[in-house]
C-alpha cells in the first residue's frame, strides 16, 4: 500500500498543474463564454520566460531566492501582459461577433504562439532545461509546492469571487455583459483582469513544469488540451470544479500508468474518452450547474 | 472554349512536370560533387544531428583542403547539402525526398536515429541513391535494400553485449523500461531481453513510455516495487536524463544502464548524484588512447572547441568512407558508388576499421562507459 500512497502523491502533483491551467480556462469561459484555446500556449510562454529569466539570474550569479523570485514573478508579469494583449487585440474586437468566430481566433492565436516560439531566434524546437542550481534546489519540494499553490489560489479566487465587490462584478459580467455595464460595472476592465489573472496562473504552472521537466515550444499543446478536459470534467465556469477536475485527471492518468491491465501508452487516450463520456452523460461537468450562477 | 483553355493549361502543367523529372542527372554542380545529409539539427535529439553534422563537415573540410576526391586524373571537391529533419520522422522523409529530387545529390549520409533512418532508407532505396548511416543500430535499417549501408555496429551485437555485461555485474534480476515510439529502443530492448533470458537472467518488471513524455514517475514506482538489481533503459538521451532525475528523486538508486542512445553532451553534464552508478554502451569514448582516436579528438577540439562524442566521430568516418567509395568508384554515379561502398574493406576509420559485411553493416568494437566528472570513462571494451 506504500506504493499506492506514492502514486497518489504523483497523481495529485500532476493534477495540481492541470488545475492551475483549468482555472484559467474556467474563469475566461465564465466571463466570456469563450474557450480560450490559446491558454495552453500561455503556459508554454510562462515556462520559456521563466527559463530565460532563471538563466540570466544564474549567469549574473544571483542568490537562489532572488533567482526564484525573479523567475516566478517575472514569468507571471510577462504572461499577464501576454494575456492582456491577446484579449485586447484578438477577442475584444470580436465581442459582438458569433462565438464561433472568437473560438477559431483562439485556435489561431494558439498556432501563432507555437510557431513564433519554434523560430530559432525566439526559442527553437530543441528542448532545454532550467539551470541545474534551480532544479536541484527545488527537487523534493515541487510536488508539495504545486499542490499547495493550486489549492491556495483556488481558495483565494473563491473568496474573491464570492466575498468581494470585484467578485460580485465578475459574477455580474458572467451573467450578462451589457447589463453589467448598465449597472455601472466596467465590464472591459473585469474581463481584462480575468485574462491577466488566468495567464499569471498558467505562468506559475509553466515555470513549475519547466523546472520539473523541460521546456519546448510544443509543451502547451497536449497539456493545454488535457487541462481543458479537466475544466470540462469539473464543470466549466466553476472554480472549485477546475481544481476538482484537474486533480481527478491527474489521478486518473497516474492510475492508468500504474496498473497492469491497460498499457501505459493509453493513458492519454483514456483522458479524451473521459471528455467524450462527460459530454454525453453530464455536459455541465461534475460541479457545474445549468443555472446562470457561474464562476 | 473554357474547357479547351482548361485542358491546354493542364497539358502545359503536365509537360512542365515531365521536364522536371528527367532533367540532367549530373550530381555535380559548379565542379563539386553533391552529397546530401539529413540530420536532426533541432528537436528532441538535436545533439545527435549537431554532432554527426560537425563530424561530417570536419571530414569534408579535410578532404576539400587536399583538393577533393581523386577522380580521373584530377580532384573534385565535395559539397554537402544539409537538411534538418527536426527529430521528426515525416520531416526526415521530406528531407530525403527534397535532397534527391530537387538537389540531385549522388549519395546521402544519415541518419542517426533508427526510426528516421528506416524512413529515409525507403526513399533512397526506391530512388536508387546510396544511403550511408553513421550511427543507426537497428538491424532493419540495412535490410531495406542493397543501397543502404551503415558504418557502425547493430543492435544484434549491442543487445547481447549489454546482456552479458549485466551478467558480469551480477545483476540477475533486471527491470526494463522501453520507449515504444522509437524503433531503436524497441529493437535494442528485444535483443537485450532475448540474450538475458538465454543466460538465465530474470526480467522482473517491464514498463513503457513514449518519446516527449515528461513524467515517468508512475512507471518508475512500479519498477522500484519489483526490486530489481538494475534497470535497463535503451532510450534517447532527453528522456534518459529526465528518467534518471525522477528515479533518483524517489530514492530509486539501483544502477541504470542503456545503449548508445544515451550519448550526448547533455548526459555527460548530468549532476554527479544522478549519473553515478549508470553505464551505457557506445561506439567510442574520448579517453580511448589509441592514436587514430586521439588524432581525431585533437582535430575536432581545435575546430569546434569541445570534446567530440560518438556521433561526431561516426559522422566524420561516414564522410571519409563516402569519399573513399567515390574514389574507388571512379565516377560520380549512384550505382557505381553503391558498388564501391559494398566493397569497403578495412577502411581505417577514426572509430576503427570499417568493413562492409554481406548485410552492409560494419563490425566494430563496443565500449561500455560510465560518466565521471563530466567525462566519459571506458569501463570495458568488447570486440565484435
Amino acid at each position: 500500500m506504500d506504493q499506492l500512497s506514492d502514486q497518489l502523491i504523483i497523481g495529485l502533483s500532476v493534477g495540481a498543474t492541470y488545475a492551475l491551467i483549468a482555472l484559467g480556462y474556467t474563469m475566461v469561459y465564465g466571463v466570456l463564454k469563450l474557450i480560450n484555446f490559446a491558454h495552453g500556449e500561455v503556459y508554454m510562454v510562462g515556462a520559456v520566460c521563466g527559463y530565460y529569466l532563471s538563466t540570466w539570474m544564474n549567469e549574473a550569479g544571483a542568490p537562489l531566492w532572488v533567482s526564484l523570485l525573479v523567475t516566478f514573478a517575472g514569468a507571471m508579469i510577462l504572461c499577464a501582459m501576454l494575456g492582456f494583449t491577446i484579449e485586447f487585440c484578438c477577442y475584444r474586437p470580436l465581442r459582438k461577433s458569433p462565438r464561433l468566430v472568437a473560438l477559431i481566433t483562439a485556435i489561431g492565436v494558439s498556432l501563432l504562439l507555437q510557431n513564433v516560439f519554434l523560430i530559432g531566434n525566439v526559442f527553437g524546437p530543441t528542448p532545454r532545461t532550467y539551470p541545474i542550481a534551480i532544479t536541484q534546489s527545488l527537487s523534493g519540494y515541487l510536488d508539495i509546492l504545486g499542490l499547495g499553490v493550486s489549492v491556495l489560489l483556488m481558495a483565494v479566487m473563491t473568496f474573491v469571487v464570492y466575498c468581494t465587490r470585484t467578485g460580485m462584478a465578475l459574477r455580474a459580467v458572467s451573467f450578462r455583459v451589457d447589463t453589467a455595464s448598465l449597472m455601472g460595472i466596467n465590464s472591459n476592465r473585469i474581463i481584462t483582469y480575468t485574462f491577466m489573472f488566468g495567464s499569471a496562473l498558467a505562468a506559475v504552472a509553466g515555470v513549475l513544469d519547466g523546472i520539473r521537466y523541460k521546456v519546448y515550444p510544443l509543451m502547451g499543446l497536449l497539456f493545454g488540451i488535457k487541462a481543458f478536459v479537466a475544466a470540462v470534467l469539473g464543470g466549466i465556469g466553476s472554480i472549485p470544479g477546475a481544481l476538482l477536475g484537474g486533480l481527478l485527471i491527474g489521478l486518473i492518468e497516474t492510475f492508468i500508468k500504474s496498473q497492469e491491465y491497460i498499457p501505459t501508452q493509453y493513458a492519454d487516450a483514456v483522458v479524451f474518452v473521459i471528455l467524450i463520456l462527460i459530454l454525453l452523460i453530464k455536459p455541465t461537468g461534475l460541479l457545474g450547474k445549468v443555472a446562470p450562477e457561474k464562476v | 472554349m473554357r474547357i479547351g483553355c482548361a485542358l491546354m493549361l493542364l497539358a502545359v502543367m503536365g509537360l512542365a512536370g515531365c521536364k522536371d523529372r528527367d532533367a540532367s542527372q549530373s550530381y555535380v554542380k559548379d565542379g563539386k560533387i553533391l552529397i546530401g545529409e539529413y540530420a536532426s539539427l533541432t528537436g528532441g535529439t538535436a545533439d545527435f544531428g549537431k554532432s554527426s553534422h560537425e563530424g561530417l563537415m570536419l571530414a569534408v573540410k579535410e578532404i576539400n583542403a587536399a583538393g577533393g576526391v581523386k577522380l580521373g586524373g584530377g580532384r573534385m571537391p565535395i559539397h554537402i547539402i544539409t537538411e534538418d529533419d527536426k527529430s521528426d520522422q515525416t520531416e526526415a522523409i521530406n528531407a530525403v525526398q527534397k535532397l534527391i529530387s530537387r538537389d540531385k545529390v549522388v549519395a546521402i549520409i544519415g541518419e542517426v536515429a533508427s526510426s528516421r533512418s528506416m524512413a529515409g532508407a525507403q526513399v533512397c532505396q526506391k530512388e536508387k541513391i546510396p544511403m550511408l548511416s553513421p550511427a543507426s543500430t537497428n538491424p532493419d535499417v540495412t535490410k531495406t535494400g542493397d543501397y543502404i549501408f551503415r558504418i557502425c555496429f547493430t543492435d544484434a551485437f549491442q543487445g547481447p553485449v549489454l546482456a552479458t555485461f549485466a551478467q558480469k555485474q551480477e545483476w540477475k534480476r533486471v527491470a526494463v523500461i522501453t520507449d515504444i515510439a522509437q524503433d531503436y529502443s524497441k529493437g535494442l530492448s528485444g535483443a537485450f531481453k532475448q540474450k538475458f533470458y538465454a543466460d538465465g537472467g530474470e526480467i522482473v518488471a517491464e514498463e513503457n513510455y513514449k518519446t516527449d513524455d515528461p513524467d515517468f514517475r508512475a512507471q518508475l514506482l512500479k519498477l522500484k516495487a519489483a526490486n530489481p538489481d538494475a534497470v535497463f533503459l535503451p532510450g534517447y538521451y532527453t528522456e534518459v536524463g529526465l528518467i534518471l532525475k525522477q528515479a533518483r528523486e524517489m530514492d530509486f538508486d539501483v544502477p541504470f544502464f542503456g545503449g548508445d542512445g544515451w550519448d550526448s553532451s547533455a548526459t555527460l553534464a548530468l549532476p554527479e548524484n544522478i549519473i553515478k552508478d549508470c553505464y551505457f554502451a557506445n561506439h567510442y569514448s574520448a579517453d580511448d588512447q589509441r592514436e587514430h582516436v586521439q588524432a581525431f579528438v585533437k582535430k575536432y577540439e581545435a575546430e569546434y572547441n569541445r570534446t567530440p562524442d560518438a556521433m561526431a566521430i561516426l559522422g566524420y568516418d561516414a564522410g571519409r568512407v563516402m569519399a573513399d567509395a567515390i574514389e574507388r568508384a571512379g565516377k560520380v554515379d549512384p550505382k557505381a558508388i553503391c558498388n564501391a561502398l559494398t566493397d569497403t574493406d578495412n577502411f581505417p576509420g577514426a572509430s576503427g576499421f570499417i568493413t562492409m559485411d554481406k548485410d552492409r553493416n560494419a563490425h566494430k568494437p563496443l565500449v561500455i562507459v560510465a560518466v565521471e566528472n563530466g567525462k566519459s570513462v571506458t569501463k570495458d571494451t568488447i570486440e565484435p
